[in-house]
């Protein structure tokens, strides 16, 4: 079967028309993938129709595809994160069906070509398309707004961001209809991933949807650090800022520093592929270990890079659901420093199996446990604020409480990992797949439907619908515990990783019950879509006109505007005396000003971003199929379009007072009818 | 109320314990901790004292967590309010310490541990109470991952077989292990922790095995399609099995050279087990250095050139 498959991507079939693309490569022939295409179909089609016959293109690209809004952007990022969440997970509901079955004596609906396919895609998917969109998106949204700034610093440049990380969706996407995607893993390690091993397009795929998306998270980890480096309100220094704008800085230090090892590394990959160098294979000088060092150097901080922001999320809503100012605050910060500092200096435990000498993994295991001291300190911090406080069961402080408790059991897993010879036990068993969605789950997504729950009214003016919100909540987090403490079991007897076919049918009870465990996971993330749905529905009865929704106890900027938040976000940029700065204007009776306002200088829309980013997926689309031409022609493109862009000088414009002041002044109205929240 | 909540609390005691007894007990057929060889015994144990160490900041945090998500709920009235508490310089040195002190102690097991277990030296021990006898020969084992099916050779005895290998109990087994394809990651869980198999390359393991039987052995490492079925069976065997094992492979096996061994390489899925009786004494090192195929340069002997014999270096050198 498999050398079929490679039969329609061997070399003599390379055309300089088409490239490697031919009939052969859409796979009509395979029924699962047919249904999914002609689902695809009707529901894009109905949507497009939809979008046509209300006549909302030009609404869609004026107010957002071009907008450079971070308000916006941040909103797309998250709905992107939530369109690949469904298909991540439906990755991962076929992962388990076939598991489940396979373990239980049956053939199994999938064959080894196809099941890997689907591991490579849920993981790549679930890391690089759902969590970084989530966590990009609530940085992108909120930290702004609790600096007190009116854009990020290159407007322009977070739009084409925005754009890059979707056309390198978009590809991953392109894949399930034309030709295929890898079979490698995740992280694709060579020499499995080289040419010889993987002579296919899949790997292609992988890389260029990955070189595009990462350049757009490296653009945007440059534009976030500058924003709070040089952006932030009068009065507010380093150690006045909101715990969450602290995540945000040491995250984008770290996609910073570590995007560009993954980009550097991808592309040697490439020029493995390509040119027939020779970095990474087993031949000729090629060392795959360096590969792995260097995936790692950037793959460790990614962990950080996911985790770090929603520590942030968790703070403020433990702040605001205690009505309490937050524990701790300069540990917690110290805490964030070190944790940044020590991400890069444990990534080799990863590897403690690939007979690097005792002391090497001794020091990274060492390493590695160290980080548990300042995230131990962070759990307490949480902890004593929630001591004498005032705690309301809002669903993000329920999402927080989960998150704690399932946190705990992931890092001590985590720590175990960390002992070199017991991971030489449990290394890439089904415990170490329990582990990181422990953590990922336990810890990302928890605190990204936490802060979408949180900061939701902010962004729409009213409120999420609890009910359907605490379905989707225990749903998720039983559904949590059943789908992977199944797998620590099964890990500690001796069961490793993506297996397409499982032998002994003693354990296909643990499966079943992991089997179950997705299927209430799934629940939980319809129960979520409804509640947008309904939530939508019912938004007059949930409105918010405060601004401040949550009983009026938000402690950070972005509580001061209104919901949402004028495209200027501050008529006036704010003064910042104290820590947890609007609590602390609360307190000391601040009186919102009404008029004696200047005209606001914004930065104009550009369909710029669009173009760029669309030009070079297709110049992936171009390489990945070998299509030479279209490649160069997408590039070239490219680099012309941004040097005319450069020329652009009608970037921005300013917001006359009067229609400052019309907005104001809707905003004293929304307040004067005192919605109390 | 309180009275009424006694039996219903210790009720729920007495299932949690009976839960955690069903989960030791069961625990016992899981085979990462209750393993036949001593090296993962001792990996086994590892794990077992690292969580129990964890456990004592992990419990009390999660007790604390329900405790004062109870306590301090918005409707709980009587509970204390206080605002503007937010240092206290007492707890903040017991949250960084107490962490910093359990992460200590299990820093100096893990140190310890690391070094005791290390693969690479022999081992240490025959079983917990049984040393490693003076004048004990190390079984040598030289393992060879390929696509998808495992070659094992024993080179003083000059066998092989494929997709099956055994050793006497007690007796210190010295794995030498490498790829002929992708990377595989070579393990038993019975036996010991594993180690990854990679072309070119030469990684080690030492262990041992103390109880008879026939355990699991597969590549944990996805290595393609047909790593699922990449298993293999590992017979523990008294000292006369095993010479008797090893003498049925010398008579039965065919002869395994560089001919027999390019065709073995293509890739196949679930391959059967194979003896072979005579192996070309070159074969492993071929293997390693990449040079099975005639006419291909081994790697120690570029590797070799490139130090001494180019006239590149040589200058360096007059210098």
């Amino acid at each position: 079967m498999a050398s079929d498959y490679e039969a329609i991507y061997a070399d003599d079939r390379w055309s300089p028309v088409f490239g490697k693309l031919s009939w052969d490569v859409i796979p009509y022939y395979e029924p699962l993938v047919l249904m999914s295409f002609i689902g695809v179909v009707i529901g894009g089609g109905a949507l497009f129709g939809w979008v046509t016959y209300k006549k909302l293109w030009g609404y869609l690209w004026t107010e957002w595809f071009t907008s450079i809004d971070h308000k916006k952007i941040g909103i797309m990022y998250i709905i992107l994160g939530l369109v690949m969440l469904m298909r991540g997970f439906a990755d991962a509901i076929m992962m388990r069906v076939q598991q489940s079955l396979t373990s239980s004596g049956f053939d199994g609906y999938l064959d080894a070509h196809h099941y890997d396919q689907i591991f490579t895609a849920h993981g790549m998917i679930m890391i690089f398309f759902v969590a970084m969109p989530f966590v990009t998106g609530l940085m992108n949204y909120v930290m702004p707004l609790q600096i007190g700034a009116r854009d990020v610093a290159f407007p322009f440049l977070n739009n084409f961001s925005l754009w890059m990380t979707i056309g390198g969706a978009m590809l991953v996407n392109v894949s399930l209809f034309i030709g295929e995607f890898g079979q490698t893993g995740w992280l694709a390690y060579p020499p499995l991933s080289g040419i010889n091993f993987s002579p296919s397009v899949g790997v292609d795929y992988y890389i260029w949807a990955l070189q595009i998306a990462g350049i757009g998270t490296t653009l945007s980890g440059i534009n976030l650090l500058v924003t709070i480096v040089k952006m932030r309100a009068p009065g507010m220094t380093f150690m006045k800022m909101p715990v969450f704008t602290w995540t945000t800085l040491a995250t984008n230090v770290l996609i910073v520093a570590s995007f560009p090892v993954l980009t550097v590394v991808l592309a040697l990959l490439s020029l493995d592929r390509f040119l027939d160098m020779h970095f990474f294979t087993n031949d000729l000088g090629g060392n795959a270990m360096m590969y792995i060092n260097l995936i790692w150097i950037w793959g460790h901080p990614e962990v950080y890079i996911l985790i770090l922001p929603v520590f942030g999320v968790f703070t403020e809503v433990v702040a605001t659901h205690c009505r309490k100012q937050i524990f701790g605050y300069d540990s917690m910060v110290y805490a964030i420093v070190v944790i940044t500092i020590l991400s890069y200096i444990v990534w080799l435990h990863h590897f403690f199996t690939m007979g690097s000498g005792a002391s090497v993994n001794a020091f990274f295991g060492i390493t590695t446990m160290i980080i548990s001291i300042p995230t131990g300190a962070k759990i307490f911090n949480w902890l004593f604020t929630m001591y004498k406080g005032r705690i309301t069961y809002e669903l993000p402080m329920m999402w927080t409480i989960a998150f704690i408790i399932t946190f705990v059991i992931g890092g001590m897993t985590g720590v175990l990992l960390a002992v070199p010879p017991a991971d030489f036990v449990l290394h890439n068993s089904l415990f170490l797949v329990a582990h990181f969605h422990n953590v990922i789950i336990g810890g990302v997504v928890f605190g990204v439907f936490a802060g979408i729950t949180f900061w939701f009214p902010k962004a729409f003016g009213y409120r999420l619908d609890p009910y359907w919100g605490k379905v989707s909540f225990w749903f998720w987090v039983i559904g949590f515990y059943l789908a992977f403490m199944p797998l620590y079991a099964l890990g500690l007897m001796g069961v490793t990783r993506r297996l397409s076919q499982f032998p002994d049918t003693t354990l296909s009870t643990y499966f079943h019950v992991a089997t179950v465990g997705a299927l209430f996971i799934a629940v939980g993330i319809a129960a979520f879509v409804l509640q947008m749905v309904l939530s939508y529905l019912k938004r007059d009865e949930l409105r918010d006109d405060s601004g401040d929704p949550w009983g009026g106890d938000g402690r950070t900027l972005e509580w001061s505007t209104s919901s949402p938040p004028p495209k200027y976000n501050f008529a006036f940029t704010p003064q910042v005396h104290k820590f947890d700065t609007w609590w602390d204007m609360k307190q000391r009776g601040y009186v919102r000003p009404v008029d004696g306002f200047n005209p606001i200088h914004m930065p104009k829309n550009t369909g710029a971003g669009f173009v760029l980013a669309m030009l070079c997926t297709v110049m992936g689309f171009g390489l990945i199929w070998q299509i030479w031409w279209l490649a160069a022609c997408a590039f070239f493109a490219a680099v012309v379009g941004a040097i005319i862009h450069t020329f652009n000088y009608d970037r921005e414009y300013y917001i006359p007072v009067e229609e400052i002041e019309a907005v104001e002044a809707r905003r004293s109205e929304q307040l004067a009818k005192g919605n109390p929240a | 109320m309180g009275l009424n909540k006694i039996p219903t609390i210790s009720r729920l005691v007495a299932i949690l314990l009976l839960l955690a007894s069903v989960l030791a007990l069961s625990g016992c057929n899981w085979v990462v901790m209750n393993p036949s060889g001593d090296i993962a015994k001792q990996q086994a144990f590892l794990i077992t004292i690292s969580t129990l160490l964890m456990l004592i900041v992990i419990v009390p945090v999660i007790i604390l967590t329900i405790l004062y998500a109870w306590k301090y709920r918005a409707s709980n009235s009587k509970a204390e309010y206080d605002p503007d508490w937010h240092h206290s310089a007492t707890l903040e040195t017991i949250i960084w310490t107490a962490p910093l002190a359990i992460i200590l102690v299990l820093s100096g097991i893990t140190f310890v541990a690391t070094h005791r277990l290390d693969p690479y030296m022999p081992i240490r021990q025959i079983s917990a109470d049984i040393p490693v006898p003076e004048n004990v020969e190390t079984l040598v084992i030289e393992v060879v991952a390929l696509d998808w099916k495992w070659l094992f050779l024993y080179p003083e005895q000059g066998v092989a077989t494929v997709n099956e290998v055994a050793a006497p109990i007690d007796r210190p087994i010295k794995f030498k292990i490498t790829s002929g394809s992708v990377m595989n990651s070579f393990y038993i869980p019975a036996l010991a922790g594993q180690i990854y198999a990679m072309a070119g390359m030469e990684t080690k393991m030492h262990a041992v095995i103390n109880e008879k039987g026939v355990f699991d052995g597969f590549s944990a490492n996805y290595s393609g399609h047909g790593f699922s079925q990449m298993r293999f069976k590992f017979h523990g065997m008294d000292e006369k099995g095993f010479d008797a094992w090893i003498e049925k492979l010398r008579i039965s096996g065919e002869p395994l050279g560089s001919k027999t061994y390019l065709e073995l390489e293509k890739k196949t899925t679930g391959h059967p087990v194979v003896y072979y009786g005579n192996v070309d004494e070159r074969l492993y090192h071929d293997i390693l250095n990449q040079c099975v195929k005639a006419g291909t340069t081994c790697m120690d002997e570029l590797m070799h050139r490139d130090t001494h014999g180019s006239h590149k270096t040589a200058k360096y050198q007059r210098k």
